[in-house]
């Protein structure tokens, strides 16, 4: 057995493995009748029908040839985990530490992702955003966001 | 003749100093909310509720309608610039848009993103005036068979969506589906895939799904090419303004486009986005002129039918709403709670009871869209010029203003930690080839789907041929059927794998 298309053999995986959990979570729920459907009906069906499907793609990547492997090459893990963890930080710290505080961190976090970083760059690029969105979200909108740290007041 | 009494009298009421201003100040904020993702018509309009309190009942409609067209016209902005889509409508401009914008052509694309969106609110503006009580009849026609069968046959015009492999197109519809199940189930009121998380009994928030898997996916992979390739997407733009050659291959689009968004928008359930992805899939069904970009590249008509025909649906969205008082979608809702609040009852009588309001209303929603064209067209050059800020100050401010979009939708954190996910989903579907506009679209129209066919299940007792006898479902369970035999079928299997060749 060889992989003919690396993205399609894990892309099939994937979506046997989703279906199946689905489907499988959906027996938790009540069926009911054909005439009286319950919650499990339809995710049951969608869940078999998605690792079917799933199964299909996997068999396909190997048997049908392509012609470079359609490989899924290398991953940025560097923009993957900043960007991602720079926004779940932020998510941490806003209702804790307030927008004035987890806004420019999250800003300037973030800018490491890119490999053109420059400190100086990244803090004004920060300043200004952080302004801009207090003037836009706070002072225009009228969004409710918590500004300072919870003991300062905020 | 009637028809020409009823708009004088609605212009006549449009045009009052005082409507002219409200019309404008919603326009204005809803582009603004537009072009910031994540604060969405709906919560703008519920903020705003309370003003309708102080205001002339007639002058506080037009402001909200204002919000909700302008929210449109901004939406396709950002998707267009950034590949965000701020509304759920705009998502299928993004597809041909944002490779516009990459290959230096945002300034057409934004043009005739605005001017095809101006044409269909006029149009869509005349045919409520006209046909209004026409039109209710057709909605009347949908029972919940037609329903099921109707988005069956918007799923499988999704797959068309995708450029490349039709087998994981389906896959991604389906798995859009079974991530919009996630939620109360609302028959029986059962949690579903909660996992014991109060914030997933009310489902995962759209927001949090595009903004993941559109901005912060692709910014994760933008960020993982060298710096020099990225630049492309500054460095030349090919002028600010279509050229005749684009008029030439938009206008027939837009024609088209129009007609469907119009017919499409006047059946409750996300009118406005069928007509959108209904015009995307006609368009790239059509053959096009020999040499033309190949859609997914940066076509000219992928923006322009599909922007057409969501700004069609959105307006005649309306007629639903003001004649039979049932609403198609959230923003409509609210509109009707603002008349309750009022004291006027919605429903066929408001025409004749308010005719003031009602055609005050519908002339507003022209005076509004040529106010946002003349707001936006000059614009343009503004937008265009944000595109050639290095990318480096750029992916920092677009990740701030998502994340507190994110913040705003659901008023606490959870959003985020979702965009997060959804984020690393984004990054995952790029590596394995999937594409995830078809994702998007089985989201939105699965609870509405299980909630129409469990109940039409419930209606025949259980007897699934009802899809198919029932005429009008049976229709358009055929054109569905027709759609996948042309899909699979081998001469146009080929076109879909020609224009597969996409750039990342």
């Amino acid at each position: 057995m060889q992989i003919r298309s690396s993205k399609d053999f894990w892309c099939g995986l994937v979506f046997l493995g989703i279906g199946a959990a689905f489907a499988a979570g959906a027996l938790a729920y009540p069926f009911g009748s054909a005439a009286r459907p319950g919650p499990a009906y339809l995710p049951f069906g969608l869940g078999l029908l998605l690792a079917l499907l799933g199964l299909v793609v996997t068999v396909k990547s190997l048997v049908v040839a392509t012609p470079d492997g359609e490989p899924i090459g290398p991953i940025a893990w560097r923009p993957l985990l900043i960007v991602l963890g720079s926004l779940a930080l932020f998510a941490f710290l806003l209702p804790r530490a307030g927008m004035l505080v987890s806004l420019p961190i999250l800003a300037i976090t973030a800018a490491l992702a890119g490999d053109e970083f420059r400190l100086r760059e990244a803090l004004a690029n920060a300043a200004i955003l952080t302004a801009g969105c207090w003037l836009v979200f706070v002072k225009g909108l009228g969004v409710t966001i918590p500004l300072l740290p919870a003991f300062l007041g905020g | 003749m009637e028809f020409l009494d009823n708009l004088a009298l609605g212009f006549q009421t449009a045009l009052a100093l005082q409507n002219l201003f409200y019309a404008l100040l919603g326009a204005l904020l809803g582009t603004l909310i537009g072009v910031l993702p994540g604060l969405g018509p709906v919560a703008t309009i519920a903020m705003l509720l309370p003003s309708v309190y102080t205001l002339d009942t007639t002058t506080a409609l037009i402001m909200l309608a204002g919000i909700y067209y302008g929210a449109q016209y901004g939406g396709s902005t950002t998707a267009i610039l950034v590949n965000v889509p701020g509304e759920a409508s705009s998502m299928v401009t993004a597809i041909d848009g944002y490779q516009m914008a990459r290959r230096g052509r945002a300034g057409a694309a934004l043009a005739i993103a605005g001017l095809g969106s101006f044409f269909a609110g006029c149009v869509g503006t005349l045919l409520i005036a006209a046909f209004a009580p026409a039109l209710t009849e057709l909605a009347f026609a949908f029972g919940p068979a037609e329903y099921f069968s109707l988005m069956v046959l918007g799923l499988i015009g999704a797959v068309v969506l995708a450029s490349g492999s039709v087998l994981k197109a389906v896959g991604m519809i389906i798995l859009g589906l079974l991530l919009g199940q996630i939620n109360t189930d609302v028959i029986s009121g059962t949690p579903r895939y909660s996992f014991g998380i109060p914030e997933l009994t009310d489902g995962i928030g759209f927001i949090a799904i595009a903004m993941g898997l559109f901005g912060i996916g692709e910014m994760i992979v933008n960020l993982g090419r060298p710096a020099e390739h990225r630049a492309s997407l500054t460095r030349h733009v090919a002028g600010l303004w279509p050229t005749r050659r684009d008029l030439g291959d938009a206008t027939p689009a837009i024609l088209r486009g129009t007609a469907l968004g119009a017919v499409l928008g006047v059946l409750p359930g996300g009118g406005a986005l069928l007509g959108s992805f209904a015009s995307y899939s006609l368009e790239k069904k059509l053959p096009g002129r020999d040499g033309e970009i190949p859609f997914g590249q940066g076509n000219i008509r992928a923006v322009a039918g599909p922007e057409s025909a969501n700004n069609a649906g959105a307006q005649t969205a309306f007629i639903p709403m003001l004649t039979l008082g049932i609403p198609p979608n959230a923003v409509m809702a609210l509109m009707i709670g603002a008349m309750t609040i009022k004291g006027i009852q919605p429903g066929p009588q408001v025409m004749t009871a308010n005719p003031s309001l009602f055609w005050g209303l519908i002339a507003s929603m022209w005076v509004g869209n040529l106010m946002l064209v003349v707001l936006n067209l000059p614009l343009i050059g503004i937008w265009i010029r944000l595109l050639s800020v290095p990318y480096r100050f750029l992916f920092p401010a677009i990740l701030v203003v998502s994340a507190l979009g994110l913040y705003a939708s659901g008023n606490n954190n959870f959003d985020i930690y979702m965009g997060v996910l959804f984020g690393g989903i984004g990054y995952l579907l790029f590596k394995l080839g999937c594409e995830p506009a078809p994702l998007i679209l089985g989201f939105i129209l699965g609870p509405m789907m299980e909630e129409n066919l469990r109940r039409a299940l419930l209606l025949a007792r259980g007897d699934w041929t009802t899809f198919a006898t029932r005429p009008l479902s049976g229709a358009l369970l055929l054109a569905a059927a027709l759609l996948v035999a042309t899909t699979i079928s081998p001469a146009i299997r080929k076109r879909r794998e020609a224009t597969f060749r996409e750039e990342f």
